[in-house]
């Protein structure tokens, strides 16, 4: 198969890359970005663990070929604390232990990002609605809830 | 007890690994990559029982991009396990020779230059089998004439156990009522997010190194040489992060036997994922079991004599599932005084995937039988289910014939406060029921199956001139948060902060040996060991500071919050820095080492301390589809002093979506051997809308034997939520499953045979 240009903006860097067409945006985004904090749980597009934020749609990076990616915008989680200071959602995270293992939190993280981004007010039905898809076997999920509501309330304030 | 002034443990304090786990920084096993790494995958087999005649791999390796392949032949031929004390118990080869005896066992591995070329070369390897019959089921297997897996398992019995005590006969004899129940325990898959995987590097110098998501580094350190005929120091096992275990990890698995045999052959680093679809067929499951109870009572409920029987589908081998069957029987009798009790439980092997260890470890079963049948008792005799529960509770004090002591029990106020949140709860809307469990755990285990020459548990100490500690233990953080617990334990002995200890484990070259995070041991083992190391440093600190606040000899100097003072002046004191300065100099510039280790003597057969608590489901039953839903989740819990609130409400959470999954959504339906849902949209694990609201309330107790007072507080939580559903269920239909897990058509078969029932009473009127 012959490797095609792909350009993408991951984090606000542009990149362009030569690679197979059957190459998964999560492999481009880990194996030739080397952005290891997207995680990878099934491979099938049903746990989620793979989120990130497409054009500011959260999709399942498993789910999408790189290349239908082409001129896109892609946020991950690294893109997070990127200047050493966490965000909100992050701070929240820490507080209310919303992760243990943390193989999950990427994708926890990711879509509660593009649900708050869409929706600054989001009720706990609307949180649990928009997390439905994201699998965390740690938790139980309330206190990942809990820390996203937090944040919507305006508990958390950027640079606080 | 006098009590201490604690400034660390029992404060909230954010887990140590986290911003590492929030800013995608933290490197698990999946992301570890080397240069001229190759990768690997594994091929298994399609039959549930096989010869293997012939395995022609040359085809495979004439394609490009493969590097090697390896074989049973490849091996030295070691079946290993767990139960290493018991040569029959050690039946498993990780890469078959002869014979294959379930559907996903591997039977050869290949190395390429990535995962889609291994995988093309899976379909060229060509193997021979003759099939061989099977059998599925523990009650068919155990039959004459059944299938045999195993030569030296007569009937298909891998291992039986036995425990009496009292003389149950006479005292069934003496009871007012007697019921007899049968119940069927069901299998479920862990599900960690992070699957089963190991990249390994083995040198020209003979030294192998495995990065692996694991419960044990010393366990698979042990394993990975016996296995490959290496000696144990020479293997390196190291990880930090753990993307969950459960009880998935600590035993020797597939990715890191095929991944280091393929890189003793190649002498390059070779990384194998397990796909989502290989764990669920081929990586170990909980137990299922088939429990049978016969129990006698009082009038007024007080209890007399319990006799169980189990038959666990125990699979095609020993794994740690023989731990499972011990366990059962054990917390068969919990939390309760029974004043006669016998078990007799027989794993019965069958042409499945092994059964082994899973959150709970066989306690989830037990609790889930004996809190059903205790509702059933309490409504034959016309008893308050907390009554009859308080009335047989176990106390402080109380030893288990032959079995163990409870040194802390704070059981009869877990009970008080159910209580108490059940009137407030007031009267329920149609078709809801709340039903309650109690439970109790195990804090580590005393049993010395593997043969450890080592203490259970071990940590060092080293302080350095600017006061940071290094910290070292042996034990894995898989997501419970031990590693946060540990420098908890650590800071409050030294009496530094939590942000003065830097934590060292994950490491077999760096770290002293622990047997790892399963059966709730770290908090209570790596506790003590770690509390002792500290200790140990304090007193060479403590000295120096003695030699120059040089006391009247009746004062005892302590150190809290960096000051190093006399207890009863602590006004009087001297800056935990400026001391540790001056104690490194006066050891001609040697850094404070100390350490301590922990391993159980005279505490009985099972545990040290033991955690108990209770737990009330709220649940609605539509008796139009049988669709339950969780309301309320509520458990007064004692886990003696807590440590982390923060972690504890986490375990909590955690565990209650594990079990109600287990107690209504999750199940690993079979045919023929085949596990039909091997994946994450047939398999249905919790999501965030089924998730009930969950309240948790402390109980405090005080346990002798833990660090600070503090004991088993994760995994025994797993226990009592099944038992609940199934109540809640009772309560709200009026019926009573005994198949887990709950299903809206078990439910409505069972509302139908009730309907039918009264029907035929009317009819009889």
């Amino acid at each position: 198969m012959e490797k095609q240009l792909l350009h993408i903006t991951v984090n606000n860097e542009y990149h362009e890359l030569y690679i197979k067409p059957k190459k998964l945006l999560v492999e481009v985004i880990r194996d030739e970005l080397g952005l290891t904090g997207t995680k990878r749980g099934c491979n099938t597009g049903a746990c989620c663990a793979c989120t990130v934020i497409l054009n500011g749609v959260a999709v399942k990076s498993c789910s999408v070929l790189a290349m239908q990616a082409d001129g896109c915008n892609v946020i991950t989680v690294e893109s997070l604390a990127a200047s050493g200071e966490l965000v909100p959602l992050q701070k929240s995270f820490l507080d209310h232990g919303a992760f243990q293992c943390g193989f999950c939190t990427s994708g926890m993280l990711m879509s509660a990002t593009a649900l708050l981004n869409d929706n600054p007010k989001p009720t706990v039905p609307q949180i649990k609605e928009a997390m439905h898809g994201n699998i965390c076997r740690c938790t139980g999920y309330n206190s990942i809830i809990r820390a996203i509501k937090a944040v919507a309330d305006g508990k958390y304030k950027e640079g606080k | 007890m006098e009590k201490q002034r604690l400034t660390v443990i029992n404060t909230p304090v954010h887990n140590i690994d986290g911003i590492a786990k929030i800013t995608g920084g933290a490197e698990y096993t999946f992301d570890v990559n080397l240069p001229n790494m190759l990768y690997g995958k594994i091929l298994r087999s399609p039959y549930a029982h096989a010869r293997i005649l012939n395995i022609d791999t040359r085809n495979a390796e004439s394609l490009t991009g493969v590097k090697g392949i390896v074989t049973g032949k490849d091996t030295i031929g070691v079946k290993q396990g767990i139960w290493r004390r018991f040569k029959e118990l050690c039946d498993e080869e990780i890469l078959a020779r002869d014979i294959v005896r379930y559907i996903g066992e591997p039977v050869a591995a290949v190395a390429a230059v990535d995962e889609d070329t291994a995988e093309e070369a899976l379909d060229l390897i060509e193997v021979e089998y003759e099939p061989l019959p099977a059998v599925y089921e523990p009650l068919d297997a155990i039959k004459e004439g059944a299938p045999q897996l195993h030569e030296h398992a007569e009937r298909n019995i891998n291992v039986t156990r036995h425990i009496e005590w009292g003389d149950v006969d006479e005292a069934f004899l003496k009871a007012d009522h007697v019921r007899e129940d049968w119940f069927r325990c069901s299998s479920q898959a862990h599900v960690c997010m992070e699957t089963h995987s190991a990249v390994a590097s083995f040198s020209k110098d003979k030294k192998l190194t495995v990065w692996t998501t694991t419960q044990s580094h010393y366990y698979i350190q042990v394993l990975l040489a016996w296995t490959l005929g290496l000696r144990e120091n020479d293997v390196r096992v190291l990880s930090r992060y753990t993307g969950g275990g459960f009880g998935s990890k600590f035993e020797l698995d597939s990715a890191q036997f095929c991944s280091s045999l393929l890189s003793m052959k190649l002498f390059k680093p070779v990384k194998i994922i397990l796909t989502r679809e290989e764990e669920f067929m081929a990586t170990k499951r909980r137990t299922a079991m088939f429990y049978y109870l016969r129990t006698g009572v009082k009038k007024d409920g007080s209890f007399v004599a319990k006799e169980a029987r189990v038959f666990t589908e125990g699979g095609a081998y020993t794994a740690m599932g023989a731990t499972a069957l011990y366990l059962t029987g054990f917390f068969q009798a919990f939390p309760y005084v029974w004043p006669s009790y016998r078990y007799d439980g027989y794993r019965v092997y069958t042409n499945t995937t092994p059964a082994s260890a899973m959150r709970g470890f066989g306690a989830p079963q037990a609790t889930y039988c004996a809190e059903t049948q205790i509702d059933l008792l309490a409504d034959d005799l016309g008893i308050d289910y907390i009554d009859i529960r308080r009335k047989n509770a176990m106390y402080a004090g109380y030893v288990v014939p032959g079995q163990a002591k409870i040194q802390s029990c704070g059981l009869m106020e877990c009970l008080d406060k159910i209580d108490n949140w059940i009137k407030k709860r007031g009267k329920l809307p149609k078709d809801h029921g709340i039903g309650i469990a109690a439970y109790g755990f195990m804090s580590g285990g005393i049993f010395n199956w593997f043969d450890t020459p080592y203490a259970f548990s071990s940590a060092v100490v080293q302080i350095n001139i600017d006061g940071k500690v290094d910290l070292y233990i042996g034990s894995q953080d898989m997501g419970q948060g031990s590693n946060t617990t540990m420098a908890m334990i650590c800071a409050e002995e030294l009496g530094v902060k939590v942000e003065d200890i830097r934590l060292h484990m994950g490491d077999t070259d760096k770290c002293p040996v622990d047997l790892g995070a399963w059966g709730s041991r770290e908090t209570l083992m790596q506790g003590n060991a770690v509390k002792m190391a500290a200790a140990d440093a304090k007193k060479q600190i403590i000295e120096f500071a003695s030699a120059k606040l040089s006391p009247n000899i009746v004062y005892d100097l302590d150190i809290k919050e960096q000051w190093v003072h006399l207890v009863s002046r602590p006004e009087r004191g001297l800056s935990y820095f400026d001391v540790v300065k001056e104690a490194i100099r006066g050891k001609e510039g040697q850094t404070i080492i100390g350490r301590g280790h922990y391993t159980p003597h005279r505490k009985g057969m099972i545990s040290p301390a033991y955690s108990f608590g209770v737990q009330a489901v709220e649940t609605h039953v539509d008796p139009e589809t049988g669709k339950i839903s969780l309301k309320n989740c509520i458990t007064a819990h004692d886990c003696g002093k807590v440590i982390n609130p923060i972690g504890v409400e986490g375990q909590l959470e955690g565990a209650i979506a594990m079990a109600a999954g287990y107690g209504f959504t999750e199940d690993l339906p079979m045919e023929d051997g085949k596990i039909m849902n091997p994946n994450l949209v047939d398999y249905k694990v919790l999501r965030t809308t089924e998730m009930p609201e969950t309240e948790v309330i402390e109980v405090e107790t005080y346990e002798p034997e833990g660090p600070f007072g503090a004991k088993e507080a994760g995994e025994g939580l797993t226990n009592p939520t099944a038992g609940a559903l199934s109540n809640a269920i009772y309560h709200a239909a009026g019926v009573s499953i005994k198949e887990l897990p709950f299903t809206p058509e078990k439910i409505l078969e069972a509302l139908r045979e009730k309907e039918e029932k009264k029907k035929k009473k009317k009819k009889k009127k």
